[in-house]
């Protein structure tokens, strides 16, 4: 399979990064390129093998239900670009 | 006197404790060896005034008669992915530019509760992806060695830690922290004649620094030898509430266990390193460390990790995937950069963020990651790839099974030159080939300086342990280091 300039729009667009046409233009083969010399995992006969899910045996702890944090708000919103009465603002998106 | 700047951590602790020199003296030789070192952009914040407040509460401490914090007097570097209270942690990357934390991550937190003090934040490749340090969006750290071939093409440091082994080599500072996710601790080690050790996954607490791929990435220390990193890790080691794969065990005492003596211990060669086009020049390197470890008693025997040369691409499939995944914060609302474009809406906001804040290697990671977990592709690659981990770990169990350690070289090459290698970027995931495979099976590993190639840049050897046993580590690199005598350095060029 490869990548072509379609393909990196919809991935550019799910990973919410604008792309100009000369940058799908170039990105497009490196990715091609790159996917392409992944692909030789392919080969690899994995059958009845789990896939990783922890490196090093750990059990997941559980920590008794309580509030353990909070009113924190202004060092929250201390790094915002734009914060206002207390809240994070975005453009409006509902008319 | 001794110039201060040549003396490590052990030295260092162990003479502002005896009154041979006070913290600050040592605070301020290392503060004017980082003004004047600016050519070699291996800090992107100073912060003299931390590296003092420390100084002045270890004479302070020494001169009331109290007992001296393990690291006081020790002034080191932080790696910029380490979230810092009030200073900016940007993982060298425009979309956090300015970022003040409002609070500090673990691992520096214990570094100041045992007494040391910050010289700076140190520029790194752009959200640790990289292995030159040519991704930072603050520009390239330059390598304080250079070639002996007349010629001073400036030199990679490695990456991505490549402040932190730019700034030790150069006598900057005494130590300073790293962060590995496939190598990048051990091979900027190599790069630049240091030592650095990546524990194993869960020793040290990924609570406040900065996500790259967070199922492989571990902080380590970076320090001029294997004693150093020791008494660094002790005090970066332990578990941590905050970090949900922190490991819940005691953290031993490694510098105390320090033990040269390989009797009894067996290390393998692992023969898929043996990579085609090697120099000759690594190759001889890792047969004298061969010798070496032998002379210091151990029995050496060849091993086989068969899946080796698919660690990776499964590497390039699971680091962008999570990569993926952890950047997705960086949205311009919460932290860090907005591009609002006349009349954006949300989600234009976001992609014009996102275009203007990332560098284009972690565009690359980023698109790669998301190309991999889209529908219909999932289980081809991330899932696939998470079965070939698997395989890469039992590998490395069998392993066990005849040796105690695993010795390789860290690197297939000595530093190369900024650009030689940029405009490629599958040859630069291959600088890490023999790095990616311990970090996929989460093992401790350390590279330690073996000696200088024909053109006098160093190389380094690594030695990789069973999870957990990183005194075994320290202890084949301290019998390395020994035999090696590694004394060479940079000419202070800068």
């Amino acid at each position: 399979m490869s990548v072509d300039a379609a393909t990196v729009k919809k991935i550019a667009s799910l990973a919410r990064i604008a792309i100009t046409d000369e940058e799908v233009a170039k990105i497009a083969p490196e990715l091609d390129n790159i996917l392409g010399w992944i692909e030789q995992l392919g080969e690899v006969d994995c059958t009845g093998v789990e896939p990783m899910t922890a490196v090093i045996a750990n059990t997941l702890r559980l920590r008794d239900d309580v509030v353990t944090d909070g009113g924190k708000r202004d060092a929250v919103l201390a790094n915002a670009p734009q914060a206002e009465h207390g809240f994070f603002t975005v453009p409006k998106v509902i008319e | 006197m001794t110039d201060l700047t040549d003396l490590g951590v052990r030295d260092l602790r162990d003479g502002v404790r005896a009154g041979t020199f006070s913290a600050r003296e040592v605070a301020d030789s290392f503060i004017v060896a980082v003004s004047k070192a600016k050519q070699l952009n291996a800090f992107l914040v100073e912060t003299p005034d931390h590296a003092i407040a420390a100084a002045k509460e270890a004479d302070a401490a020494r001169a009331a008669g109290e007992t001296l914090k393990p690291l006081a007097g020790v002034p080191i570097g932080m790696k910029d992915l380490f979230c810092t209270k009030g200073v900016q942690s940007a993982a060298a990357s425009h979309i956090l530019e300015g970022f003040k934390p409002e609070y500090e991550s673990t691992v520096s937190q214990k570094l100041w509760d045992a007494g040391a003090g910050m010289l700076g934040k140190l520029n790194m490749d752009q959200f640790a992806m990289g292995s030159s340090n040519e991704t930072s969006y603050f520009g390239d750290v330059i390598s304080p060695w250079r070639r002996a071939d007349g010629g001073n093409a400036p030199l990679a440091p490695g990456g991505s830690s490549g402040g932190s082994s730019a700034s030790i080599a150069a006598r900057l500072c005494p130590a300073a922290t790293g962060t590995d996710t496939g190598g990048s601790i051990r091979q900027p080690a190599a790069f630049t004649g240091i030592a650095g050790i990546k524990p194993t996954y869960g020793r040290c607490s990924r609570w406040g620094i900065i996500a790259f791929a967070s199922s492989l990435d571990q902080a380590g220390p970076m320090a001029r030898d294997v004693r150093d990193c020791a008494i660094m890790l002790e005090t970066m080691s332990g578990f941590d509430a905050k970090d949900s794969t922190s490991l819940q065990l005691d953290v031993p005492k490694w510098e105390a266990g320090l033990n040269a003596s390989l009797a009894g211990k067996r290390i393998g060669i692992p023969k898929e390193y043996r990579v085609d086009g090697m120099p000759a020049e690594i190759e001889a390197l890792w047969q004298q460390g061969i010798d070496w470890v032998k002379d210091a008693g151990a029995d050496v025997v060849e091993v086989s990790l068969p899946h080796t040369k698919y660690a990776l691409p499964a590497y390039y499939i699971i680091a962008p995937a999570e990569a993926s995944s952890n950047l997705a914060r960086y949205d311009g609302v919460r932290y860090g950069l907005r591009e609002l474009p006349e009349g954006a809406n949300l989600q234009d906001m976001y992609a014009a963020t996102r275009a203007a804040g990332f560098g284009a290697e972690v565009k690359r990671r980023i698109l790669i990651g998301t190309y991999v977990l889209s529908a219909g592709f999932y289980d081809a690659y991330y899932t696939q790839a998470q079965k070939v981990r698997t395989l890469i770990a039992r590998d490395f169990d069998r392993a066990w099974e005849t040796c105690d350690l695993l010795l390789t070289p860290t690197a297939p090459s000595a530093a190369f030159a900024l650009g030689e290698k940029s405009a490629d970027p599958i040859a630069m995931y291959l600088n890490d080939v023999f790095t990616v495979p311990s970090s996929l099976a989460g093992l401790p590993a350390m590279s330690v300086p073996g000696g200088l190639d024909k053109v006098g840049l160093p190389l380094g050897l690594q030695v990789i342990g069973k999870a957990l046993d990183e005194q075994g580590v320290l202890d084949a690199c301290l019998a390395i280091e020994e035999r090696a005598g590694f004394k060479a350095r940079p000419d202070a060029w800068w």
